[in-house]
């Protein structure tokens, strides 16, 4: 793809082309990723996620134009959900992050789930690739948080900040489940509406219940839960980092300073105490198999006779075959195929 | 390319009108037409549109204007857009047009203008002939 080199030269209309080409997944695009890809591992990737409507875009306005000021620049990548009806999507992520047009050292794009959450993973990653080989150091990823979404920003961000907002579940029930696992970060943003500090005691509640308190006393700072506390008796190098609860609004830019700070110690947190070469073997070996398994799902689609796999379906209708064993089959049916192939290939 | 591309429209509103519910009312339809729709919300700058348009690699650009001011608005932003290598992008217009004007605008390089009787279907129609005549570019 002759987009390569242009992109690596700063060359933004070849950089938008090639976020179309990840996103549509163009034919040679395999072959410029693997050209790209001894230039990434550079940029510092922070996933934004949280419900509709809690203010994850105005968030990364005030965030991105922060770190502007402190020179770093900045990648945004903002997805949206594609309609399942007409396959078409309004992304208007762009509506909130004004501040930061005409700045060179910002590149904004908005990608649509397109169908798979697969997919998405998928895309995601390249595009964030894509934007690192560019040379942005930092990237923004916000994704509407929800189930499999959520759980695809954390094994691709490095740095993961959940945002809530009062009035919309600010219950310890109503806050949703699995938000400990996946935050690096929590901010209550409109902290101007009421209500915001219950949300934070709701939060914090849930973080004392989360943690195991043997790793050490939650530290407040200014108000907040900051400190890493250091490993105790145990053998492990990682130090345990304690998501901080942070109140924002985001429109008038307050609480970003804060908000940052702890972005930083986070990023501190994941370099120095030796968890970020953990953490991206981790990432690889998922995205590996993710990769994988949808490359031979392909693969024994592409091989396997269609009409083996309606009579196939059709056996599971009737109640001759249940699901298990028609995988079984289906699997025969592929190694029978590959056996032939390479029976011929020997002769 | 080789896959059926998803086309993907900008509709922006430039200038210092406040109402984007006609804008809005597009966004939608096209949306449901099955294309991807990047909405930029009001009061931008032709710089603006010119900088989102490039940027999210769009097929084409739609203006919203009410305010009148698109003698002003519409050349400009095309300027831009061909500035940043964007002249193979077609611009259309909608909103409050007089007649007299849209030969001035198309010889700035619009390719639609669309006053408020037109019909949606119409605003899809040529949106998939003028992507359709663009053809598939190169990946
Ligand atoms: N009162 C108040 N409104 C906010 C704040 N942050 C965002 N908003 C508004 O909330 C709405 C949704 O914001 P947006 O950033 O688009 O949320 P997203 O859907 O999570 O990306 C918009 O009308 C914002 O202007 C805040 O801190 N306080
Ligand atoms: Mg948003």
């Amino acid at each position: 793809m002759e987009l390569v080199e242009p992109v690596l030269a700063g060359d933004r209309r070849a950089l938008a082309r090639l976020l179309t080409a990840v996103e549509g997944g163009a034919a040679d695009l395999p072959q410029a990723l693997a050209a790209l890809y001894p230039h990434t591992g550079r940029a510092w990737v922070i996933g934004i996620t949280g419900a509709p409507g809690t203010g994850k875009s105005s968030l990364v306005n005030a965030l991105a134009k922060a770190f502007r000021e402190r020179g770093r620049t900045i990648g945004i990548i903002a997805v949206d959900p594609t309609s399942p009806f007409s396959g078409g999507a309004i992304l208007g992520d762009r509506i909130r992050m004004r501040d930061l047009a005409g700045d060179r050292g910002v590149f904004i794009r908005s990608m649509a789930t397109r169908g798979s959450l697969g997919g998405l993973s998928r895309a995601t990653r390249d595009a964030i690739r894509v934007l690192d080989a560019a040379g942005f150091e930092i990237i923004f990823v916000e994704t509407v948080g929800s189930g499999q979404s959520e759980v695809d920003i954390v094994r691709t961000a490095q740095t993961t900040v959940v945002v809530e907002a009062p009035g919309l579940g600010d219950d310890v029930q109503a806050i949703k489940a699995g938000i400990l696992e996946i935050a690096d970060v929590l901010v209550v943003n409109k902290a101007d509406r009421p209500g915001a500090d219950h949300t934070v005691r709701a939060l914090r509640a849930m973080l004392e219940l989360g943690h195991p308190v043997s790793r050490g006393p939650l530290t407040a700072h200014h108000g907040r839960l900051m400190q890493a506390a250091p490993a105790d008796d145990n053998d492990s190098q990682e130090r345990l980092w304690l998501p901080p609860v942070i109140e924002t609004v985001a429109t008038e830019s307050q609480g970003i300073d804060t908000l940052l700070q702890a972005l930083e110690a986070h990023r501190q947190h994941l370099l120095q105490d030796g968890v970020q070469p953990s953490r991206e073997r981790e990432r690889i070996e998922i995205e590996l198999l993710d990769r994988l398994q949808a490359s031979l799902l392909a693969r024994l689609l592409s091989r396997v006779p269609a009409d083996v796999f309606a009579t196939v379906i059709e056996q599971v209708q009737s109640r001759a075959l249940d699901p298990q064993s028609a995988v079984a089959t289906l699997l025969e049916a592929y190694d029978q195929v590959i056996k032939i192939h390479s029976e011929r290939a020997a002769s | 390319m080789t896959d059926q591309r998803t086309i993907r429209v900008l509709i922006a509103k430039p200038g210092l009108d406040g109402h984007d519910r006609g804008a809005k009312v597009i966004a939608r339809a096209l949306r449901d037409a099955g294309m991807e729709v990047i909405y930029t919300g009001l009061r931008q700058t032709p710089e603006m549109v010119a900088e989102a348009a490039l940027q999210e690699d769009v097929d084409v650009v739609g203006l919203s204007i009410l305010s009148g001011a698109h003698l002003a608005l519409v050349p400009r932003i095309r300027q831009l857009m061909d500035e940043n290598d964007l002249r193979d992008v077609p611009l259309l217009v909608g909103g409050i047009i007089p007649d007299e004007d849209v030969p001035a605008l198309r010889a700035a390089g619009v390719s639609g203008v669309f006053g408020p009787g037109t019909s949606t279907e119409a605003i899809i129609e040529h949106i998939r002939q003028v992507v359709m005549n663009r053809g598939g570019r190169e990946g």
